[in-house]
């Protein structure tokens, strides 16, 4: 059949399985946007592309499969970076899909015309330039197999108009996908496998950490089996919150910078690491020369670039962590633990005294608090979407996770603006899903515009403010580490409740921890999108933290004389 | 740490060149030499990249990473076994006339040639590995060096073994990890 370029990007589309797609039209994609009328896909229009990048990011994230972004050439297809480097840095399976000049000006500075490819080439998974009408259908196949595949990632194609244009004679290619240089699917060797066993058997004091690939290769059930199996306590990564029950005795909870301090101790008193999915970011093993000395490692990973990288571990299974999970369950025997259970448990009573949730309120309103009462009042069922800072870490660690794909964040990059987008792209996934954005006042004014978004598609979102007045985390590290010199991180924000009106949406504003109910119960009666604005405590900080790149078991912890503590002992 | 020699077949597409080279300084390797050309195989280029200061572990971690770009068909580290490596290089160099005898010794010695001749200088060609190379450059340098072009290292592994399409040869692509049939 007779088709354009432009008509074949909708017809692949439609064979991948997109039904909605993230984008700001412009004119190198404009013929584009004009088939685009002819096709059940549902455009969302977003204020900024970068929201679009997001939204796909977030909807892939919630389980929608492969998130789709559009924009057209120049600035339109530079305003995706960041979405693209976020979603490559958390392994999240997005196509970006580009105007480009017409093939004749490429090379001639033409009106917004931008190398992407080259841009986007050290932050994509792999990236295409298509000029040629004729390669547009494998290119669009490859990219969707690549984002997909192995360890997913972000795949741009930036397609020339004149390709867009040009009508060729056409049908969908059924034959396989050829990539010679590309297989993402290794499996462990054998001999791996048998010495993994072995070294299962005979620890005594064995630890999983848990990190994003248990979500992302849906291995949530052989985890568990595993865990219990082996009576094998599991420490999650910020990315792999939602891959084990929170509310499971073998649960310990978040490891790393801001990760519970027990799970810190039995990282490094462990004399057995089994990672699964995770990557052994800076940010998870503090100085590396301390981390984990008392232990040998097993690496199940997908990716073999990660292997060895940060931490030389003694054992790799690589392939897909399901696939590695079912290969290597049969063989193991149930194992004895407790003694190695009890004393982290010894530990955690300890740390428990310290914890912010267990005084007594003293009147004034804390972000921790904030996030326990809404962890209570969404029954902990709720999608939570985060933004990058303070309020990151507290959601972290007071919202317990049951669920899988219920907590979606920037975690590689740290990119500051990134809930409110990825919220908005999680609930159209996910419609049934009670979605909350969880931001701070500096993040939310980053990409607060798309609140217009989620006005004009009727998504309904739930955004909770934790609102301090600060940039919160510089501000904490300027505290600790800087004397506290407060440069820059002083920020006045505009009336968060009349920026909500004026969107036509709910404003809420919360001062005292006895609203707080109130507040999340209006949020959720209320149709449309909400957004609470949480006067916190201004000067508050994220504890217990491991200082950059400092030894794991040294935490600086929350201190006496915090203010709290000292009305609580009044 | 040591040079050491990479040698990677890559699909013959615009940019790849571009992809490779954008991966060493991304993860802050150096080059010391980069080859590309052509091999047995229609549609498949080879790279041969030498690289400053890198540990073994270096070489893994650039192999790793190699093989996750899409174009990259299969990598191998030569270093670490027997191989012929190549380098060519043109040097012209001032001759007067009362010094070319001299000169053409010595490109006999070094079992170089003359590929041009003028009335004051004369074009040597040389082949062979880079020390012996660096020989007859230093030998060279009194006369005046006028000009020097030297290609960058090609290599390959002695023996019968050799680096082919991985979709011939997939138990040789990954250390740890075999390929699923």
């Amino acid at each position: 059949m007779q088709r354009t370029g432009a008509q074949i990007i909708w017809e692949c589309l439609l064979r991948e399985g997109v039904r909605t797609v993230f984008g700001y039209p412009g004119g190198a994609i404009l013929p584009t946007y004009d088939a685009l009328v002819d096709y059940p896909i549902h455009h969302v229009l977003t204020r900024h592309e970068q929201g679009a990048a997001h939204m796909a990011d977030g909807y892939a994230r919630a389980g929608g499969g492969v998130g789709v972004a559009m924009a057209t050439s120049g600035p339109g297809a530079t305003n995706l970076v960041t979405g693209i480097a976020t979603a490559l840095m958390d392994s999240s399976p997005i196509v970006c899909i580009t105007g480009q000049v017409a093939s004749k000006y490429i090379g001639y500075d033409a009106f917004q015309e931008t190398d992407i490819t080259g841009i986007t080439l050290p932050i994509t998974k792999h990236n295409y330039l298509v000029t040629d009408v004729h390669d547009l259908g494998r290119v669009l196949r490859e990219a969707f197999f690549i984002a997909r595949s192995g360890r997913p990632g972000p795949v741009l194609v930036d397609i020339a108009k004149d390709a867009q244009q040009a009508a060729i004679e056409w049908e969908y290619d059924e034959t396989p996908i050829r990539l010679p240089g590309y297989r993402p699917d290794l499996r462990p060797l054998t001999e791996d496998f048998e010495k993994a066993v072995e070294m299962i058997h005979t620890a005594k004091r064995p630890l999983i950490l848990a990190g994003h690939g248990v979500l992302m290769a849906g291995a949530m059930q052989e985890l568990l089996q595993f865990a219990e199996r082996t009576r094998t306590p599991v420490a999650m990564t910020l990315l792999g919150i939602g891959g084990f029950p929170a509310s499971h005795p073998l649960n310990l909870g978040m490891m790393g910078m801001h990760g519970e301090a027990w799970v810190n101790h039995a990282i490094q008193e462990a004399d057995l690491l089994l990672a699964m999915g995770m990557r052994f970011d800076d940010r998870v093993t503090g100085n590396l020369a301390t981390y984990a000395q008392n232990s040998r490692k097993i690496h199940f990973e997908i990716d073999p670039s990660e292997v060895n990288k940060n931490v030389k571990v003694d054992v790799a299974l690589i392939g897909d962590l399901r696939h590695s999970l079912q290969q290597i369950l049969p063989h193991l025997e149930a194992c004895d633990h407790s003694e190695w259970l009890e004393y982290i448990d010894e530990m955690r009573g300890d740390s428990a005294v310290r914890d912010i949730q267990n005084l007594p309120d003293n009147g004034r309103l804390y972000a921790a608090h904030v996030i326990n009462d809404l962890w209570r009042y969404t029954r902990g069922e709720a999608l939570v979407v985060t933004d990058v800072g303070q309020h990151q870490m507290w959601t972290a660690q007071y919202y317990r996770h049951d669920k899988p794909y219920s907590f979606i964040s920037s975690g590689g990059l740290g990119t500051m603006g990134f809930a409110l987008p990825a919220a908005i792209g999680a609930k159209i996934a996910r419609p049934e899903a009670e979605v909350w954005a969880v931001a701070g006042d500096g993040g939310f004014q980053m990409t607060q515009a798309e609140l217009s978004t989620a006005a004009q598609e009727g998504v309904k979102v739930n955004i909770a403010i934790i609102n301090n007045g600060f940039l919160g985390m510089v501000r904490q590290w300027q505290e600790f580490f800087y004397e506290r010199r407060y440069s820059a991180t002083p920020m006045r924000s505009p009336d968060f409740v009349k920026i909500a009106e004026a969107h036509g949406l709910t404003g809420l504003r919360v001062t005292q921890r006895s609203e707080v109910e109130r507040a999340v119960r209006q949020a959720q009666e209320t149709e449309g999108t909400v957004v609470i604005d949480f006067r916190v405590e201004q000067e508050d900080s994220v504890y217990p933290m491991v200082p950059a790149g400092g030894d794991l078991h040294n935490m600086i912890r929350r201190p006496k004389q915090n203010a709290l503590m000292e009305s609580a002992l009044d | 740490m040591e040079k050491r020699t990479l040698v990677a077949l890559v699909e013959d597409k615009p940019g790849v060149l571009n992809r490779v080279a954008s991966l060493f300084r991304r993860r802050a390797f150096n080059i010391n030499s980069l080859t590309v050309g052509h091999t047995e195989q229609e549609g498949v280029s080879r790279m041969t990249i030498v690289t400053d200061n890198s540990s073994p572990n270096d070489a893994e971690r650039l192999t790793a990473n190699l093989y996750k770009l899409v174009n990259i068909v299969q990598v191998a580290d030569l270093s670490s076994q027997p191989m012929v490596s190549r380098d060519l290089a043109l040097i012209k160099v001032s001759t007067p006339a009362n010094q070319r005898s001299e000169i053409m010794q010595l490109v006999e010695v070094f079992r170089a040639r003359i590929v041009d001749v003028a009335n004051d200088s004369v074009i040597i060609e040389i082949t062979g590995a880079e020390d012996k190379i660096d020989g007859l450059v230093e030998v060279l340098r009194p006369y005046g060096i006028l000009e020097m072009v030297r290609t960058g290292v090609v290599a390959m592994a002695r023996g019968s073994s050799a680096v082919t399409d991985a979709s011939a040869n997939s138990n040789g692509r990954q250390p740890a990890a075999v390929l699923s049939a």
